[in-house]
Formats: structure tokens, C-alpha cells, sequence
């Protein structure tokens, strides 16, 4: 379904200015993101491999997992949310999905995804 | 009878903003005109007091007489505002201080109606879904789809007791006509006015279809509005 022009345009004013690195899924990505506490505001570092991303304009998010204390963990992130700060690649991952939902059924060892080693 | 300032609008769809902390506020965004005062009621003539709101574009050919002011000029609702066809032509009955503020001609400007964080009750018309049953009406569970069940899957159960009282009680919840009926949705907020688009963005969802009116207006019910008095 089509977009309504005035919202597209609505919505083309809420993108971010500074381009996120052009991550993929399957890559592993530390996202720094803005905690606010009362008046004080730090960042949080989330790190993990990247499982989907949707690309929906303003409203994109991308979902990273990563296992905390041996407990898997999720987190959406809206692309174009003020409260990123950056994105760092650490690694490009190989993969032949479009959703690595099936990461979540493995453990360990299985659980890992393909390093792409530059050259 | 609500008569606080507002004003109609068409509903273009929902979206998410960003505030200014970072958090996502879901938006309905309505356009709101711009819109003319094209005419009034007064008390004296029509035993009422309401401005008669105008926007959107129509073609001149599709304007009816009355309307457009050929046949009878000095009655002629666009002709007396002096402004081209508008698509839709709605009344609105307010108080005395929004009535007085304008004048026959005037372009009504969003941010001077609202402000951003104030409580507004929005009013449209819900998207009409003819007959229905009670599962989509009224949110009964229906019955199991197996374990024996025959013929009675989407059914509403009993409607009554047998002897005392003898009869259906009045009210009970069957199936029958859904949507398509006047709804205010009370208290919400809005969250941005842009008014060189006149777009109002309003937190949360409104009655009805895209492209549907709205009725904006200052919220009747304001959270301590009943501790003042």
C-alpha cells in the first residue's frame, strides 16, 4: 500500500542527518545508545549479531541478539532514533538469510555466524 | 454541547515522530484545511450562534447554486466570503469568544487554536462494517472449532433464562449493524502542530477512515476540570 505523500514527506523530516554505517544482516554491531537518567544522559554499548533489519523509511528498526550470561537477548533499535549515537561494524558475517531467525534455536557453538575476513 | 474552539479536518493516516528526548510517539496526522470562515449563524436569524467552516478544492461546475452564490448573490456562501468552491462546508457551534474572533472571509490559523501538549477530543465517523456477528461486535470467545462442536462455532450462546423472566431481556449483545456511527475519541493529546502545512498531529488514533472528517476540538472533559468547579 501506498504511502500518503504528506506523511511521506512528514516523515522525510524525522531521517537522521548522520548516516548510519551500512551494516547487514549477519554482521556484528556495537550500538551506542543513549541512556537518559533524570537530568544525566550516558551511553550503553549493546553488542550482537545483527538478525533482521527493516527498512521502512523513518520507521526502519534492526534487531540485534546477543547472549548476556548465557541468556539470549534481543533488542530493536529504531534506525533513525535521536538516541543512537553511532554504529560500529565489528565483523562482517556471511550469511544466506534475509532473518536469521533460526539463530535463536541454536546454542553455542552453532549459534555463531560466518566471518567474512576482509581480502 | 461542546463549544469549545476547534476545527475539522481529514484524516491522512497514522505515522511515528520522534520527540525531543528521543522517545517515539505514535501520530495520527490530520490535515486541517487551510480553512475560510465562509459565512455565520447568528442568533438573530438562525437562533444559534456557529461559523461555517469551508476547505478542500471543488470545481465550480460541481458547486451548487445556493452554494456558490449564482443565484442569489447577496446569500451565496462563497461568494460572500469571496473565496473559490470548497469541497466541504461544515458548521460549528462555539462559544461566544471563538465565534467573535472571526470575521466572514478569515482564514482560521492552527496554532492559534491549539498549542502543543493540550488535550483535544477528536470526533469522526467509524469505518462502517455492516452486519456483524458477535465475535467481531462484541468480543465473545465463540465456540470450540472441534471436540463435537456442530454448526455453532462463531454463536453467541444464550440470550436468556427460560421462564422467569419469560423474554430477552432489552440490550442483550447479538449480532446486527457495526461501525458507520459518530464516535469521540476523548482526551488526547496534541503533539505538533506544523502550520504551514496544516497539519495537526495528534498522539494516539481517531474515529474513522482515511480521508475521513474530523472534528477537532479542546477536550470537554479536561483532567481537574470538575475539582474548580
Amino acid at each position: 500500500m501506498d504511502t500518503n505523500p504528506i506523511i511521506t514527506e512528514l516523515e522525510k523530516t524525522l531521517l537522521r542527518t548522520d548516516s548510519l554505517p551500512d551494516f547487514r544482516v549477519g554482521d556484528t554491531v556495537r550500538v551506542h545508545y543513549k541512556i537518559v537518567e533524570g537530568d544525566k544522559d550516558r551511553i550503553q554499548v549493546f553488542q550482537g549479531v545483527v538478525l533482521k533489519r527493516h527498512r521502512a523509511g523513518a520507521r526502519s528498526t534492526f534487531t540485534v541478539r546477543k547472549i548476556s550470561f548465557s541468556i539470549g537477548v534481543e533488542r530493536v533499535f529504531l534506525s533513525h532514533s535521536p538516541r543512537i549515537d553511532k554504529v560500529e561494524i565489528v565483523a562482517r558475517g556471511i550469511v544466506r538469510r534475509a532473518r536469521l531467525l533460526y539463530l535463536r534455536d541454536l546454542e553455542g557453538k552453532a549459534a555463531r555466524v560466518r566471518d567474512k575476513k576482509d581480502n | 454541547m461542546n463549544t469549545s474552539p476547534g476545527v475539522y479536518g481529514r484524516k491522512v493516516g497514522n505515522t511515528q515522530i520522534f520527540t525531543d528526548d528521543g522517545n517515539v510517539k505514535r501520530v495520527t496526522v490530520i490535515e486541517a484545511g487551510p480553512i475560510t470562515v465562509i459565512g455565520k449563524r447568528t442568533k438573530e436569524r438562525d437562533g444559534y450562534n456557529a461559523l461555517i467552516f469551508g476547505f478542500g478544492e471543488r470545481k465550480e461546475k460541481h458547486t451548487t447554486k445556493p452554494l456558490a452564490g449564482q443565484y442569489a448573490a447577496e446569500k451565496g456562501l462563497f461568494k460572500e466570503a469571496n473565496t473559490k468552491a470548497k469541497r466541504t462546508v461544515k458548521e460549528l457551534r462555539c462559544d461566544d469568544e471563538f465565534y467573535g474572533k472571526f470575521e466572514i472571509g478569515a482564514v482560521l490559523k492552527l496554532e492559534e487554536i491549539f498549542k502543543e501538549g493540550e488535550l483535544i477530543d477528536a470526533q469522526g465517523l467509524t469505518r462502517g462494517r455492516g452486519f456483524t456477528g458477535v465475535m467481531k461486535r462484541w468480543g465473545f470467545s465463540g465456540f470450540p472449532a472441534t471436540h463435537g462442536t456442530h454448526e455453532y462455532r462463531r454463536h453467541g450462546g444464550s440470550i436468556g433464562t427460560n421462564m422467569t423472566p419469560g423474554r430477552t431481556l432489552p440490550n442483550v449483545k447479538m449480532g446486527g449493524q457495526y461501525g458507520n456511527e459518530t464516535v469521540s475519541t476523548l482526551n488526547l493529546k496534541v503533539v505538533k502542530i506544523i502550520a504551514d502545512k496544516h497539519l495537526l498531529l495528534i498522539e494516539g488514533g481517531t474515529p474513522g477512515s482515511k480521508g475521513g472528517l474530523v472534528l477537532i476540538r479542546q477536550a470537554v472533559k479536561k483532567k481537574g476540570k470538575r475539582k474548580a468547579i
